[in-house]
Formats: C-alpha cells, sequence, structure tokens
C-alpha cells in the first residue's frame, strides 16, 4: 500500500511540473484534471479512519469535479475564445521549470522537517501538497490567460487539500467541506467572470486588464 | 435564535431574485436591513435570549460589537441604496469619464447579492470555529465580486476580476493556515476534536508551538489581503474606486473589519498559547508598514475615490498598529474601527454623489463643490475632518488612545513614526479637500476641459455654475453615520464603552 501512495504522490508531483511546462492551453488542462483524478483516490490510499462511505464520497465528488466539472467548464472557455496556446507567458517555460525543480527541493526540504502530530502520514504528503500549491500560486503570477491563472487557482487548492488529507483524521468534515466548497464555488464565479472578459475584451489575456493604477 | 440574523437576509437574498418590480424589491432590502438592525440590538441589549448552536456559533462581545457596526451601517447604506438604484437602474447608461455606453447589473442579481453579503458578514462575527469562520469569509468574497461589477463595463470587470483572484488565493492560504491549526494539535490529545475557538484557547497550552506560529502567519497573510494590509492591499483600490458608491461603502465599512476580526480570533487563540507578544509584534510591523504605503499613495494621489481606497489601507494599518502596542491599544483599535466604518463609508456615499454631479473622478475637476451641491460639500468637509482625526470626532479619541498606548510602551521609534504618518496623510488629504470644496464655480474655472468631458458638464455656457438639486436620501444617509461618528468624538455611551473593554479582555495578552 505505501508504494502505491507514494508512487500516486509523485505523480503528483510530476503533474505540476506537466502544468508548468505546457504551453499549449489544453494539455495545462488535462494537467489539472489528472490532478484531479489523483486527489480522489488519495483519501481511499491513505487508509483514513473513517467510515467507507464517507472516503467514498470524498473520492467520488472530488474525482468528479476536479477531475472532470472543472477541466470541462474550462474547455468550454478554450473553444469559445479559440485560444489554443498560451503566447507569451510573463515567465517563459524553461525558466518555469527551472523555477519549479527549485521549489521542488524546497519543499521537500521543508516538508520532510514539519514533523506531523498524526503518526502514519506518508512523509511524502506534505512535500507533495506544498510543491503542488506553490506551483499553482506560480502559474497564477506567471501566466497571462485568464483561464490558465483560474487553472493555476485550482493546482494550488489541490496542493491544499492534498495537505488536508494529512488531517483528515483530526478534523473530517472541515476538510472535505473546505476544500470542495472553495473549488467549486471560485472556480464557478471565475468561470463566469471569464466568460465576462471575453466578451468585454474579444481575448482572455489578463494583462489587458491594466487599466487600472495610480496616475500621478 | 442566533441563525435568524443569518437566515433572514439569505432567504431574502433568494426572493429578491425573483422578484420581477422594482418597489417591492426595494422595499424588502430596507425592510430586512430595518428586521436585521432591529434583532441585532436585541441581541445586545438581551443576549441572554440568543443562546450559542452547539459549540460552533456564538455571539461574544467582539464579534457582537462588529455585527453592530455591520449591521447599522448596512440599513443606512441600504436607504441610499434605494435612492441610488432609482436613479442608476436603466437599461444602459454612459461613462462619465470615458463616454462609452454600457449597461449595469439587473438590479434584482444587484439587490441579492447585496443580501447575501449581509447574510454572509453576520455569519462571519457569530462563528467560533475557524473552519465556519472561513467558509463565510469565501462567501463573502464570491457574494461581493459581483457587486463591484455592478457597472458592466472594462474597468469594473478588471477590479472584479483583480478581486476575486487575489481574494482567493488569499482565503486558500487562510484555508491552508486552518489547517495547520489543525496539525496544532497534537494527536489524541485529550477532548480537542473540534476546531472551536473555547476549546483551542482552552487546551492552548498543549498546542505545538511552531504550527500554530505557521499557522498565524498564513491567517495573517491570507485574512490581511482581504482586510488590505500592505503589501497585500493591490486588489482594494481598484475595488474602491470602480465599484459603485453603495458598495464601496460596504466593502470598506464593513468587510475590512470582517477578516480584521478573523485576525482578531487566531491572535486570541495565540496569546492563550502564549504567543501572543509574538503575533502582535507581527501586527505592528504591518501596521506601520501599511501606513507608510498609504500615505506615500495618498500624497499627489489625482483620484478622489482611490484616495479613500488608501485611507482604508491607512486605517487598517491603524488598526493594526493598535492592537500590536496591546494596552490601550486595544480599546483604542475596536473604538477606531468603529468610527473609521462609520465615517469612511459616509465619505464614499458622498464621492457617489461628487461623481454624479461632477462625471469625474479626478479631484483636480471638482472645484467649487460648496457651491454647486451645497450638502453634500459641506459634509464631504466634515467627512475629511473626521477621517483626518481631527476633534470633535470620534477617531480623535480613538487615535489618541493608540497614541498614548504607543507612549506607554516606550518605544519611541513607534511614537514618531506613528505620528508623523498620520500628519503626512493630513497634510496630503487636506490640500486637495481644500481645492475640491472652494475655488470658483467650475464653469468659469475649467469650462473648457469639462465641456470636453461630456454629459457632467451639461449644457453649458451659462456663467455661473448651476446649483444642482441633491437627492434627500443621498445627503441625509451620510448625514446619519457622520453625526454618529461626531457624537462618539463628544461622548462615548456606557454600553458601547462596557461592550469595548470586554472585547478588548477576550484579546489576551
Amino acid at each position: 500500500m505505501t508504494l502505491w501512495i507514494e508512487a500516486f504522490l509523485v505523480l503528483l508531483m510530476i503533474t505540476s511540473l506537466w502544468l508548468l511546462g505546457s504551453s499549449r492551453l489544453l494539455s495545462c488542462i488535462a494537467a489539472v484534471s489528472v490532478q484531479g483524478v489523483l486527489l480522489g483516490a488519495l483519501p481511499l490510499l491513505l487508509g483514513i479512519d473513517a467510515p467507507p462511505w464517507r472516503l467514498l464520497l470524498q473520492a467520488g465528488v472530488s474525482f468528479g469535479l476536479k477531475g472532470i466539472a472543472f477541466p470541462l467548464l474550462l474547455l468550454r472557455a478554450v473553444r469559445s475564445v479559440d485560444a489554443r496556446r498560451e503566447m507569451e507567458p510573463l515567465v517563459g517555460y524553461s525558466l518555469s521549470l527551472l523555477i519549479g525543480v527549485a521549489l521542488l527541493s524546497g519543499s521537500l526540504a521543508v516538508g520532510v522537517r514539519m514533523p506531523l502530530p498524526s503518526p502514519g502520514t506518508p512523509p511524502l504528503l506534505v512535500p507533495a501538497a506544498m510543491f503542488t500549491a506553490l506551483t499553482g500560486l506560480f502559474v497564477i503570477v506567471g501566466r497571462r490567460s485568464a483561464i490558465v491563472q483560474a487553472l493555476g487557482y485550482l493546482a494550488m487548492e489541490n496542493g491544499i487539500a492534498a495537505f488536508g488529507m494529512a488531517i483528515a483524521e483530526q478534523e473530517p468534515l472541515l476538510v472535505e467541506m473546505g476544500t470542495l466548497l472553495d473549488a467549486f464555488v471560485a472556480v464557478f464565479v471565475m468561470g463566469i467572470t471569464i466568460f465576462h472578459i471575453n466578451r468585454e475584451f474579444d481575448s482572455i489575456d489578463a494583462v489587458r486588464l491594466s487599466t487600472l493604477k495610480d496616475s500621478p | 435564535m442566533i441563525l435568524l440574523p443569518v437566515l433572514l437576509p439569505a432567504a431574502a437574498a433568494v426572493a429578491a431574485f425573483f422578484i420581477r418590480a422594482h418597489p417591492p424589491r426595494r422595499f424588502l432590502l430596507v425592510g430586512v436591513a430595518g428586521t436585521h438592525s432591529a434583532l441585532v440590538g436585541w441581541i445586545w441589549i438581551e443576549p441572554s435570549r440568543f443562546p450559542p448552536l452547539g459549540a460552533w456559533m456564538a455571539l461574544d462581545s467582539l464579534g457582537a460589537l462588529f455585527l453592530g457596526i455591520t449591521s447599522l451601517l448596512f440599513l443606512v447604506v441600504s436607504l441610499y441604496a434605494v435612492g441610488f438604484l432609482r436613479r442608476e437602474s436603466g437599461s444602459t447608461a454612459s461613462d462619465p469619464e470615458e463616454g462609452f455606453l454600457f449597461e449595469n447589473t439587473p438590479e434584482a442579481l444587484f439587490t441579492a447579492c447585496l443580501l447575501g453579503f449581509l447574510s454572509a458578514m453576520t455569519l462571519v462575527t457569530a462563528s467560533r470555529h475557524f473552519g465556519l469562520l472561513w467558509v463565510a469569509i469565501e462567501a463573502t468574497t464570491l457574494v461581493s465580486a459581483p457587486l463591484i461589477y455592478y457597472h458592466r463595463h472594462h474597468r469594473s470587470l478588471e477590479a472584479a476580476w483583480k478581486y476575486l483572484l487575489l481574494c482567493s488565493v488569499g482565503i486558500a492560504v487562510a484555508l491552508l493556515g486552518t489547517y495547520f491549526i489543525a496539525a496544532a494539535v497534537p494527536h489524541g490529545a485529550g477532548g480537542i476534536t473540534i476546531l472551536t475557538f473555547d476549546q483551542l484557547i482552552e487546551h492552548a497550552s498543549q498546542l505545538d508551538v511552531r504550527w500554530l506560529k505557521a499557522a498565524f502567519l498564513l491567517l495573517l497573510v491570507g485574512y490581511g489581503t482581504k482586510m488590505g494590509l500592505a503589501p497585500l492591499h493591490a486588489w482594494l483600490p481598484d475595488a474602491h474606486s470602480e465599484a459603485p458608491p453603495v458598495v464601496s461603502a460596504l466593502l470598506s465599512g464593513a468587510l475590512l473589519n470582517c477578516a480584521f476580526l478573523a485576525i482578531l480570533r487566531i491572535l486570541s487563540v495565540c496569546a492563550a498559547a502564549g504567543l501572543g507578544q509574538f503575533g502582535r509584534q507581527i501586527l505592528l510591523v504591518f501596521g506601520l508598514a501599511s501606513m507608510g504605503v498609504a500615505a506615500g499613495l495618498i500624497i499627489g494621489q489625482a483620484d478622489y475615490k482611490r484616495m479613500l481606497a488608501y485611507s482604508s489601507v491607512e486605517h487598517m494599518g491603524i488598526l493594526a498598529v493598535g492592537i500590536g502596542l496591546g494596552g490601550t491599544g486595544d480599546w483604542g483599535a475596536l473604538f477606531h474601527a468603529v468610527n473609521h466604518s462609520l465615517t469612511k463609508a459616509a465619505l464614499f456615499l458622498l464621492a457617489g454623489n461628487i461623481l454624479a454631479a461632477y462625471g469625474t473622478k479626478k479631484s483636480g475637476e471638482v472645484e467649487g463643490a460648496l457651491r454647486r451641491i451645497p450638502f453634500t460639500g459641506a459634509l464631504w468637509i466634515a467627512g475629511f475632518f473626521a477621517i483626518l482625526g481631527a476633534p470633535p470626532f470620534g477617531a480623535f479619541t480613538s487615535e489618541l488612545a493608540i497614541l498614548r498606548a504607543a507612549v506607554s510602551s516606550g518605544s519611541w521609534a513607534v511614537v514618531v513614526l506613528y505620528s508623523l504618518l498620520l500628519a503626512a496623510v493630513f497634510a496630503g488629504m487636506i490640500g486637495v479637500l481644500v481645492r475640491m470644496a472652494q475655488g470658483g464655480s467650475p464653469m468659469e474655472a475649467r469650462g473648457g476641459a469639462l465641456a470636453m468631458g461630456g454629459q457632467g458638464a451639461g449644457a453649458g455656457g451659462s456663467v455661473v455654475a448651476p446649483r444642482r438639486k441633491e437627492p434627500v436620501l443621498a445627503v441625509a444617509a451620510p448625514m446619519m453615520l457622520l453625526l454618529l461618528s461626531g457624537g462618539l468624538g463628544i461622548f462615548v455611551p456606557g454600553f458601547l464603552n462596557r461592550a469595548l473593554q470586554q472585547a478588548a479582555l477576550l484579546l489576551g495578552i
């Protein structure tokens, strides 16, 4: 079992690197979708001490929303604007990957040292969660397209949800409620806003959103 | 019972969404606001009638204080909103600055979001569980984003997107912080199973200090984004300058306070675990930084709505400094939160009147407000003095209390910095005020420029600026708020003072 968990956590980290390195929007969406599926599988693997129906529910909702529903929503947004590729990211892809590697080693160094109160959490869980969350944050800052920024937000949310698994035994309700509500509603509202941005500007380039500033 | 003030506006929000005719919906808005205030007043008088709901919801004096401000503010703002919606709620409008045509958000949706906003903020003040608190603050972000995008054009869309993205990231960080609190609870420790304030404070000595410190930092960054503490304030000026006056007033007067309350909650847990000084010192640094950043941007600020927004950043900084110093600073900061809310909401409403009269947000193009719109102009002057902390307004008392706390703490650097920054903001804002209020009639002085600006100048050509008719509600609502603010400067009623002192005690040392 531990082997499987470790494998899944490594896969989670790989999807984050995938998100960092791909320029095609469809590929980015796929990366986040796979992340959602992996995250859905985690509660089943971790052997959390909770009633099985609850674990199944959590896995199912995570799988359905993060793995399927959100990616489809964003896919529709991509189709409607006919934008296939993020043309000029603020931070280039090779540099992004390098930064990703730096983030990964940083998360490994820090994550291993922070002892979690519940024994039996897999040692890779905290680093993987931290890395995924940090990658998401980086994507929000480093990309122009509003869709990719929303994807970055989802990735960040995924990382936090993965961390939540570590404390799910103590606070099961908090973890489920928090993550799902947050991801669901925020992405929903972001999706609507992206729709408006698209209609207003004929583009989903968030850099065009730069008229508001302090004029002397 | 305690659910009533949360559920009532939520139910009304759903109803407002489906009511087609304007008059009954507006009546519903004011009616619910009034009922909510009455309920809150009842809570203040007879708290025992509102027993806690399990360990999750209850109103202590800290929560009741902020609920009181929010409810009162919402009532006054809803009165203003009725007049505002009557004037604005049309199919298309023309942008006063750039002249293009745009549509407004349907009034039903706008009203529903306003009521939902009240419900979410009430939940923030009443929750006693870090998870529930987080959900409530998340809900405030989501219902207020459409409010900022009331005028459907590119600038407000940009403001709404920035607000949504920054606050969502902030709230995600806060969620991580909430998980960290759970991680600070030792495994299998006797009885701490849920993240309620009472349980955490009771068992504070067993908490893992490392995780708790990390949790405090994450929550401070997360909720601090929402509160507008520098350097996390980037969304604030844009959102406040593009939102309609009703929304700016609520954002600044009520929402920022809610985020502040969330930070106070985690501070009280930290204080119980012996980390009080750690938390307060960080707040002090954030507070002084916010005051500094705001002072720098207020001086020479050309846009008066942005100036008010930066003033909010400054005042959030003052609150953080007050809490950071502790002692009388706690009382001062809580009292200052009351004063700031009343005054800043009034100023944003007045800014809406000025924008309607002049059609520009540039303070350089507004002249002679005292002649053109005398009531708004006079209140604008009073409001500026109130927000700058001049006597006899309440902010004078509270800023002085914080200064006293700084002096008694013995750190002269803080005393000097605090006074200098207050003085800098005073100097920066007073110049703008004089220009806007006084001066010749706008037609004489800048006739050409204004006429080009389109609409605002109207049928130009006459030499004397016509005195504009001012809607009664648009003047009465901010006047009520400023009268309260002035009254608090002269006399702090006993029940309020007791509430402030009890609330300050809850923060611990």
